[in-house]
């Protein structure tokens, strides 16, 4: 698993680490530099443009069957497809 | 400069984000008024037409690449991004942007229209498929949002008959009235804090318009736990694929049986008609046996294209891609190939040109380099006629035929290969680099319309036509003449192709591809086949037609073939074109794609060493086994 960082709140669950049919709400966006390809600016861009903003309701509902790897998220009435490793950056309460 | 801007036509340009309804929109507004060219530098559509309003008044009307932001990511994003903002050489900014919303979900429609609002540009805003949001019981106040927004909002329905009446009205009003000049633009780059106001702002928009009632499970939702459940979902999709090739084969049998016999009442006819002689030989052996030997696979292609177009259409390709996306990610590939990758079933081409959906370079540069992997149905006809010819026809398990799933196993090897090279380009040319985001929109699912598949259908077979007519005919004039001269001399003990240049030219490449089992019958038949890789059936016809002088076509071709080659040669030359770079277009769209020649001869040069490497093994240990 990946490590949380200690600027990521003790109460947040990311939403990468997050099962099947768990329901819950974006408390921040928080993209740790050395996940992914992207500068982390960019990956936040893209993750906002996509609907994962703050306050936003969320709901997993469906996942990928290796490493139930990808998620399938029900966003604002949209349903977004993203690997759990993006999703990390999607901290939840 | 007044009288200038009086005498051109207004233009219109259409912006929005993927799914909207856009494309339909622009179908509706210019009918069959419609032209499709490429933007000047760039592999990107330019699809522009004219809209005649009630007035009379004709307006041009550009459809822009679908786009979430005019942050650009990608070529096509690029283009709408300089179009709206004029700064695209040779080309006038638009003088009003019809800015296009799926009504069922505004969000990502509305951001991009607050976003599109800084550019200081007129327009309008178009609420499309109004009818299913209607359906929904979802309701929108569009004087509201209008007053709100300071812009004209009209709902419609692109692709219902008069479903754009309101449309029409108002734009005829606009144009009646002059369409205001644009303002100064103050667009600039979204950070992420403008991104999260945008989206406040179009929140509370939506909350002040749009009343949406509480959500039963939509019937999305309700296929989707079935489509994308991690086990079944991945079994369907086994099953849709699997049925597509039995299809192919099975379905396609009959109308192929009606134009073999057309052609061979042709050759018929022409035979009573025609005097004995070259020209006689020439339609016959050339024309005749040449084009019809490829025709008679418009049924397996057009049967293909309909599953992929269907597919499309319904909005499963984006699931696809979700329950693909980490068997591909495994072999370095992104989840969003799948799409280009399925559609190299067809046809390199069209995959390769649709790898611009995925905008990191890195894995576009590999989806494209293994694109031509893809078994396209330029290889059914090659892959038929050996199975035909050397598989027999029997049923295995008491349902699948043996035939049907040896080519299964080939389109198998391909995707093999496929996954395979991509794993090494990963090694090769990207070691050490996370992989990119795999984040993507499920669409809701839509019933395919019955005349946007047909209309995609047509194009198909337009496209192979006149490929048939074009390349290929010429092809086989240029084999017929190096297979028919110079002419046997008088009382030549052997056939009369043995004298010409074909056999020449044959027996001259022979010993190099003699290791894999090949004749100079195979040899010959894969010079032309690099135009295009079903040119190698037309021309083994041909080859084959005029040895044996009976002048039969591809009825014929099967047995002869079962008497000439031994099995390590058919299954040589069966595992030769799972890999072989036969098609001078692809090499030709992966040049124009990757902006230089190093791309398209990488790939040429990785192709052909696995095509002549696993041909000679394939040979080899037929032999061994006693096959040879």
């Amino acid at each position: 698993m990946i490590p949380l960082s200690p600027n990521i709140p003790a109460q947040a669950l990311p939403l990468g680490l997050a099962a099947k049919g768990y329901r819950g709400r974006i408390q921040s966006i928080v993209v740790q530099d050395h996940s992914t390809q992207l500068p982390a600016a960019e990956m936040e861009r893209r993750l906002i443009e996509l609907g994962f903003i703050e306050g936003a309701e969320v709901h997993i509902l469906h996942e990928g069957f290796f490493g139930r790897d990808p998620i399938a998220v029900r966003i604002n009435g949209a349903t977004v497809a993203l690997r759990r490793r993006e999703a990390m950056a999607i901290l939840t309460v | 400069m007044a009288d200038t801007r009086a005498i051109r036509s207004l233009r219109l340009a259409l912006v929005g984000a993927p799914n909207c309804g856009k494309t339909a929109l622009f179908n509706a507004l210019t009918g069959s008024r419609q032209k499709v060219a490429n933007y000047s530098g760039v592999t990107v559509e330019r699809k522009t037409g004219v809209a005649v309003l009630p007035s009379g008044v004709a307006l041009d009307v550009i459809d822009l690449p679908g786009t979430y932001s005019l942050r650009a990511r990608s070529p096509d994003e690029e283009v709408t991004r300089d179009m709206v903002l004029g700064q695209r050489a040779g080309e006038a900014a638009p003088d009003l942007l019809v800015v296009v919303a799926d009504a069922t979900s505004m969000r990502s429609g509305l951001r991009l229209l607050l976003e599109l609002r800084r550019t200081g540009r007129p327009m309008i805003f178009v609420l499309n498929m109004i009818d299913i949001a209607r359906f929904r019981g979802i309701e929108i106040d569009t004087r509201a949002l209008s007053a709100a927004l300071q812009i004209p909002v009209v709902s419609a329905t692109a692709v219902r008959k008069g479903g754009l009446v309101e449309l029409w009205a108002r734009l005829d009003e606009i144009v009646a009235q002059g369409i205001p000049a644009p303002a100064p633009s103050s667009w600039a780059p979204p950070t992420a804090a403008d991104l999260r106001q945008t989206h406040r702002e179009a929140d509370a928009l939506i909350a002040a318009t749009l009343r949406e009632p509480v959500k039963p499970a939509t019937l999305t939702t309700r296929i989707d736990a079935v489509l994308l459940h991690p086990v079944a979902g991945l079994l369907i999709l086994l099953a849709i694929l699997f049925v597509m090739f039995q299809a192919v084969f099975s379905w396609a049998q009959p109308v192929m049986g009606l134009i073999l016999a057309g052609f061979e009442m042709l050759s018929a006819s022409l035979r009573g008609l025609l005097p004995p002689g070259i020209f006689a030989d020439f339609l016959q052996d050339g024309v005749i046996s040449g084009v019809g030997s490829v025709l008679v696979f418009m049924p397996q292609i057009l049967i293909l294209f309909l599953f992929i177009l269907l597919l499309e259409d319904l909005g499963y390709m984006a699931r696809a891609a979700f329950l693909m996306d980490r068997i591909m990610g495994g072999a370095g590939l992104h989840g969003r190939a799948f799409i280009p990758l399925l559609s190299s079933f067809a046809c390199a081409i069209p995959g390769i040109m649709a790898a611009r959906v995925i905008d990191n370079r890195r894995d576009r540069l590999t989806t494209i380099l293994v694109a031509p992997l893809m078994t396209c149905s330029a290889r059914i006809p090659v892959y038929t006629l050996i199975i035909s010819a050397f598989i027999p026809q029997r049923q295995v398990l008491g349902m699948f035929s043996l035939q049907g799933l040896v080519m299964f196993g080939l389109y198998g090897a391909g995707i093999a290969a496929a996954l395979g090279v991509s794993f090494v380009a990963r090694f090769l040319f990207w070691r050490g680099q996370p992989s990119p985001p795999f984040m993507l929109e499920l669409p809701d699912y839509k019933m395919p319309r019955a005349r946007s598949v047909l209309l995609g259908l047509m194009t198909r077979a337009q496209i192979f036509l006149k490929r048939a007519g074009t390349t290929i005919f010429s092809m086989m004039v240029v084999i017929w003449v190096l297979a028919s001269f110079p002419r046997a001399p008088a009382g030549a003990a052997e056939p009369a192709i043995f004298y010409s240049f074909a056999a020449m030219i044959g027996r001259f490449i022979e010993p190099v591809l003699a290791p894999l089992g090949f004749n100079w019958q195979i040899s010959i038949a894969l010079v032309p086949g690099m135009a295009a890789r079903e040119v190698a059936v037309a021309a083994l016809g041909t080859v084959y037609a005029i040895q044996d002088g009976s002048g039969g076509t591809q009825q014929l071709l099967g047995p002869v073939l079962a008497q000439n080659w031994s099995l390590g040669t058919a299954l040589s030359l069966l595992v030769w074109y799972i890999f072989a770079p036969q098609c001078a277009s692809t090499l030709a769209v992966i040049r124009r794609e990757t902006g230089g020649y190093k791309w398209m001869w990488v790939t040429f040069a990785y192709m052909l060493a696995l095509a002549y490497l696993g041909s000679l093994v394939t040979y080899q240990i037929a032999v061994a086994l006693g096959a040879g």
